[in-house]
């Protein structure tokens, strides 16, 4: 017990007197956590829409003014030649070409129908999705508007309609922040754990200094675990400071669930990432090493964690590896603790996976580690 | 070398595949309490759509939170009671969508899938009644016609790939002779200097042609991308991609002294903007004023317009002019500056 005091008295005092290493762990997770989540926002609006209008009819200028009205769209273009409006598409200026052909409002009154164009830019697929089913529902509404216009009351056909009634739960204005600071938060409190921990042992192999600490009758789980606890606390510090500092008292996010639970599942995860950032140190010889593994697994980590894109929708093979992927356990306890108010009954799942990976790291990294090199 | 290499593919595959926008295989409840023609024949059209596993169960409202809390269902379709008779006696039935909003995304995504689905429906009752005034749309999606989420993650996990391993490595590699102490013997040698420090970033040119090459391939063989426009066109912007991100890299190894502080320049500080300021994660145009403003500096930016113009669009230089300009423009101004800053002596 007094070995591991004085191996603890040792890395803190090492890990203080670098102060900037020190000042990248206080500034990079708060100034990260203030940008990003401003950035990382997938609400679909600002639609660019241009208007090909052939008809210059009464009709044509009301559905134009229609779709304008409704928020969703701004207009780069209201112009007489689809050809234009392609080019404007090419150059990413429109997102939405709506075509209104020549003689609409004649053709619709005297033949009951007529056809309506839209072209959409569908690279980005989801937004193209968004913009196309926004702007049938105004077309489709601007129908019925003519429809009780033209025709007399008692001959509008009574068409059978189904209103959708949509609520949304946990999260009842689609705010994007609450959804993302926690996930942030989580890649961030990694990083700074896997990365630091990773660098320290093999800077001491680089130095050479682990040849001292080796021929020391110190154990081998005393030393890892002196390795390890200065990084949780730090880690956890560091946690604390984005849930109450940046992300309550900047975002006003005030977690539903408890903070206990949140807590105690950062102090069995941290152990696990640790352990990851040990297992690599055990594998480099050079910084230049292991910061390149350590960066190799933070991108898939953070691509591959659903912070971004929904684990669900990846191909099955690709969900077995985020499944191996401590930090998408992370950021689901965040989400449900924060957002739903999960409780220690939903999540057990999740701390048992978490309890394996962080038992299966440290024997990994403490079996891998040898004394002599 | 391993890294060299088989990052870039590594990441070209797993990204291009796993990474979309797409909402597939999401569990739903359907509440149907009403059990007639007209709910089962949406319930068909939903159980055919490959972007849900529909489950049936009459889950009251604390049941829902049940299971929304455990996290597996993510959307609940409620029928009420004698669905069929209001709408086809009183015109007018509901339905109700109960989304779990934690994600906003999929709660959005999929409440639009949910709705067209029965708007679909809905209009094929208005056909078979025969009403006047009737307007049709026709919607084309252009460039993309199956709405993959591939076509647009790839272009950006290239730039996002080429872009990343280019300065990381020139930065450190440089930065690592001078730590070894091996940058004196070559500065003392009749080279001239700036020739040294140049023919360090060569070899990484060449090198990361050969991963451009690869992961083309890769794209169009596995990930089903089919390049539209001239091949010739993108190697060339490509090229002029890489020396941008080279001269950067040599900027920041002039810049720094330790492989350390390097490394964390170029990965630290590079990745996230790097991933969130190109505009293929999340649309530029959605951003504050002062991001988009800030991405205009990303190389990776005008790398991503480029790319997608080309492979995507099939479009040839008189449309990237302008982009191929910034970057020339960007690639001289790093030059310049680490020119400058380039330092005969060592401290």
């Amino acid at each position: 017990m007094r070995t591991l005091k004085y191996l603890l008295q040792k890395e803190f005092k090492q890990i203080f007197r670098d102060s900037t290493i020190l000042k990248l762990i206080m500034v990079m997770p708060v100034v990260q956590l203030l940008i990003m989540p401003l950035a990382a926002d997938y609400e679909i609006k600002n639609i660019n829409i241009t208007i090909v209008d052939n008809d210059r009819s009464t009709f044509s200028q009301d559905l134009t003014s229609k779709i304008l009205a409704s928020g969703y769209f701004r207009l780069t273009g209201y112009i007489n030649s689809f050809q234009a409006g392609f080019k404007q598409m090419e150059s990413d200026e429109t997102d939405l070409i709506l075509e209104i052909p020549q003689h609409f409002e004649k053709n619709l009154v005297k033949e009951n129908r007529e056809k309506l164009f839209v072209a959409v830019n569908a690279i980005n697929g989801t937004k193209a999705m968004v913009g196309s089913a926004y702007v049938s529902r105004i077309i489709a509404e601007f129908n019925q508007n003519i429809r009780t216009e033209l025709l007399p009351p008692s001959k509008i056909p009574g068409a059978p309609t189904i209103e959708i009634v949509s609520a949304n739960w946990f999260n009842r204005f689609l705010n994007y922040q609450v959804f993302m600071v926690p996930g942030i938060l989580v890649i961030l409190v990694t990083m700074v754990g896997a990365f630091m921990c990773a660098v320290n042992i093999v800077r001491e192999k680089e130095v050479g200094t682990i040849e001292q600490i080796n021929v020391t009758p110190i154990k081998k789980h005393l030393f890892i675990l002196g390795k390890l606890i200065p990084f949780w606390i730090i880690g956890m510090f560091v946690f604390s400071v984005g849930l109450f500092l940046v992300s309550r008292l900047i975002y006003g996010i005030v977690p539903e669930g408890s903070v206990w639970v949140l807590y105690s599942f950062l102090a069995v995860y941290l152990l696990a990432v640790l352990g990851l950032g040990l297992i690599i140190s055990t594998y480099a010889n050079t910084q230049q090493q292991a910061m390149s593994l350590a960066f190799f697994f933070m991108m898939i980590f953070i691509l591959m964690g659903g912070l971004f894109t929904s684990i669900d929708s990846m191909p099955e093979w690709a969900q077995w590896i985020a499944r191996l992927n401590p930090v998408s356990y992370f950021i689901d306890v965040m989400r449900m603790v924060v957002m739903k108010g999960s409780g220690f009954g939903d999540i057990k799942k999740h701390f048992l996976i978490m309890a394996g990976f962080t038992v299966f790291f440290n024997t990994w990294a403490i079996i891998n580690y040898k004394k002599t090199s | 070398m391993l890294l060299l290499f088989g990052m870039p593919i590594a990441q070209i595959v797993l990204f291009g595949f796993a990474l979309t926008n797409e909402i597939k295989n999401t569990k739903i409840v359907i509440c149907d309490y009403s059990k007639d023609i007209s709910t089962r024949a949406i319930i068909d059209k939903l159980e055919v759509s490959k972007n849900f596993e529909i489950e049936r169960a009459n889950l009251s409202n604390i049941e829902i939170e049940k299971v929304f809390k455990e996290g597996i269902v993510k959307l609940v379709v409620v029928f009420p009671p004698d669905f069929n008779n209001d709408l086809h006696r009183m015109n007018k039935a509901q339905v109700q969508i109960i989304a779990d909003a934690t994600d906003p995304n999929t709660a959005t995504t999929l409440n639009m899938y949910v709705s067209n689905i029965i708007a679909g429906y809905q209009r094929e009752l208005l056909q078979d009644q025969n009403i006047p005034y009737q307007i049709e749309t026709e919607m084309r999606m252009i460039y993309n016609p199956e709405l993959k989420g591939s076509t647009n993650f790839v272009p950006g996990v290239m730039a996002l790939v080429l872009f990343l391993i280019s300065v990381l490595m020139t930065s450190v590699s440089i930065v690592r002779e001078k730590e070894t102490g091996t940058m004196e013997i070559l500065l003392v040698s009749p080279f001239n200097p700036l020739l040294v420090v140049i023919s360090k970033a060569i070899p990484y040119f060449f090198l990361s042609l050969i991963n451009l090459s690869v992961i083309l391939i890769l794209s169009v063989y596995l990930l089903d991308m089919s390049i539209q426009g001239s091949v010739f066109l993108i190697f060339a912007e490509s090229s002029l991609f890489i020396i941008t991100a080279l001269s950067l890299g040599l900027l920041i190894s002039n810049s720094t002294s330790s492989q350390m502080a390097a490394m964390l320049i170029s990965l630290v500080g590079m990745l996230l903007p790097t991933v969130i300021l190109t505009g293929f994660m999340f649309p530029l145009e959605n951003m504050p004023k002062a991001l988009q403003i800030i991405s205009n500096v990303v190389p990776a930016k005008w790398y991503y317009i480029i790319a997608k113009s080309i492979m995507i669009k099939g479009l040839g230089i008189s449309a990237i002019w302008k982009e191929t300009l910034i970057l020339l423009g960007m690639t001289l101004f790093f030059l310049f500056v680490s020119i400058k800053k380039f330092k005969i002596r060592l401290t």
